[in-house]
């Protein structure tokens, strides 16, 4: 496989597409699960292994399935089904085999179905990697490796927000900014430090 | 009739989704670049939120309630697919501009929050006009922030130059801007509520 793809990728979705700070893909569980660093980490550890095993799943529906029948305007419908029923199925299966693991991501579960970020990179891989209908070559490979990528910088994106917010927390912040303004507020620096990756084009 | 115009209004001014409830915010931010977009989304989002209640509101009685989570979903990918196809063949260049945000629709959490918490517990004419409000609270939102984005960062209005020889800020068009603006006015928004009432429920959050 051709190494330079791969980096270009990774960096790509790590920092300069940033999911979060330059996509606004995902800001829900960002705003909400971000008050704390060790949920943070769950969340982020969570999403990345959906968002992956998402798009191996919809990539395959949409190759073997949606392409040969024609029927690719049902795509947002298909996806988003898969997701959710897919994400069910992890929390019954994570329930059943690993209480401790259930506990700490359980709640967090559910909210992923939910989450722009994962419909986002599925109906990004279908955009980015077939053209006219058929894939091209390494699609599959890319696809999964943009998922992945995505959730790492998802990951990145929450551990370094709830780290701010837990000094944030200290602070004196006046009362209309407090909570949600005043993230907002973190969360616009940390996407101007984000942009330096990309640079300003005037 | 008062009944429903209460419906109506509230989701413009008190249970306004963008500065009261705080939901859907990726669709706010990330189209909220021009106002031509803040209103094609609003539009769309309008559309599928009044048809997805509609819907809703009408076979809830026949919907398990355990099931009724995975229902509401088809039910509002359906109509999101409509409303893809139709921009896609009416408006190709706003379907362009708006891009990716179009499919997720679907993942609004508006939409879903009002199909769950009003349009499952409440009459077909009460679920139209909530949805109607919702809707265009909604839009109006949107278009508040796109409007102080067009104006500071790109020294226009829907595409039309305001001041000549004004040098926008262009970080107002970027992703920075789009949360600081946000910030800044969902602050103004609790400021404005405080001098009303001491509304402590305001700052809460919810879903995005």
């Amino acid at each position: 496989m051709d190494f330079a793809r791969i980096m270009t990728i990774a960096v790509s979705m790590i920092f300069i597409n940033n999911f979060i700070l330059s996509k606004f893909l995902g800001l829900c569980p960002f705003l909400g699960v971000s008050k704390e660093t060790k949920p943070a980490v769950s969340m982020g550890l969570a999403v990345i292994f959906v968002m992956t095993c998402s798009a191996v799943i919809t990539w395959s529906i949409y190759n073997y399935l949606l392409i040969p029948f024609g029927i690719t305007y049902l795509r947002t419908i298909t996806f988003i089904l898969v997701i959710a029923a897919f994400v069910q199925l992890i929390e019954m299966v994570i329930r059943k085999f690993s209480l401790a693991l259930y506990r700490s991501l359980g709640i967090y579960l559910p909210l992923i179905t939910t989450n722009c970020a994962v419909l986002g990179v599925t109906i990004l891989n279908v955009d980015d990697f077939f053209i006219q209908g058929k894939p091209i070559p390494g699609s599959f490979f890319f696809a999964t490796l943009q998922a992945f990528f995505a959730g790492v910088g998802f990951l990145l994106a929450l551990i370094i927000m709830s780290g701010i917010r837990e000094r944030l927390e200290l602070t004196d912040v006046p009362p209309s900014m407090q909570g949600i303004p005043i993230a907002f507020i973190v969360a616009s620096l940390m996407s101007l430090a984000f942009m330096g990756f990309s640079g300003f084009k005037f | 009739m008062k009944r429903l115009l209460h419906e109506f209004t509230k989701g413009i001014t008190i249970e306004n989704p963008t500065f009261g409830l705080i939901l859907g915010l990726c669709p706010t931010l990330a189209v909220s670049t021009s106002l031509g977009n803040a209103i094609g989304m609003g539009a769309a989002a309008t559309f599928v939120l009044v048809c997805s209640n509609t819907i809703v509101s009408s076979v809830r009685r026949i919907i398990p309630d355990r099931i009724r989570l995975p229902a509401f979903i088809v039910i509002i990918a359906t109509f999101v697919t409509m409303c893809e196809l139709i921009m896609k063949a009416y408006a190709p260049a706003l379907d362009v501009s708006l891009g990716i945000f179009v499919p997720l629709i679907v993942v609004n959490c508006i939409i879903m929050a009002r199909a769950e918490a009003f349009a499952c517990k409440h009459g077909v004419g009460a679920s139209i006009f909530d949805g109607l409000g919702m809707g265009v609270g909604f839009t109006l939102g949107l278009c508040v922030i796109a409007s102080v984005r067009e104006i500071l960062g790109a020294g226009s209005i829907a595409g039309k130059q305001l001041i000549p020889g004004f040098q926008p800020a262009t970080v107002l068009i970027l992703a920075p801007g789009a949360l600081a603006t946000l910030g800044l006015l969902i602050a103004l928004s609790n400021l404005m509520k405080s001098k009303k009432s001491t509304c402590r429920a305001c700052r809460k959050g919810g879903c995005g």
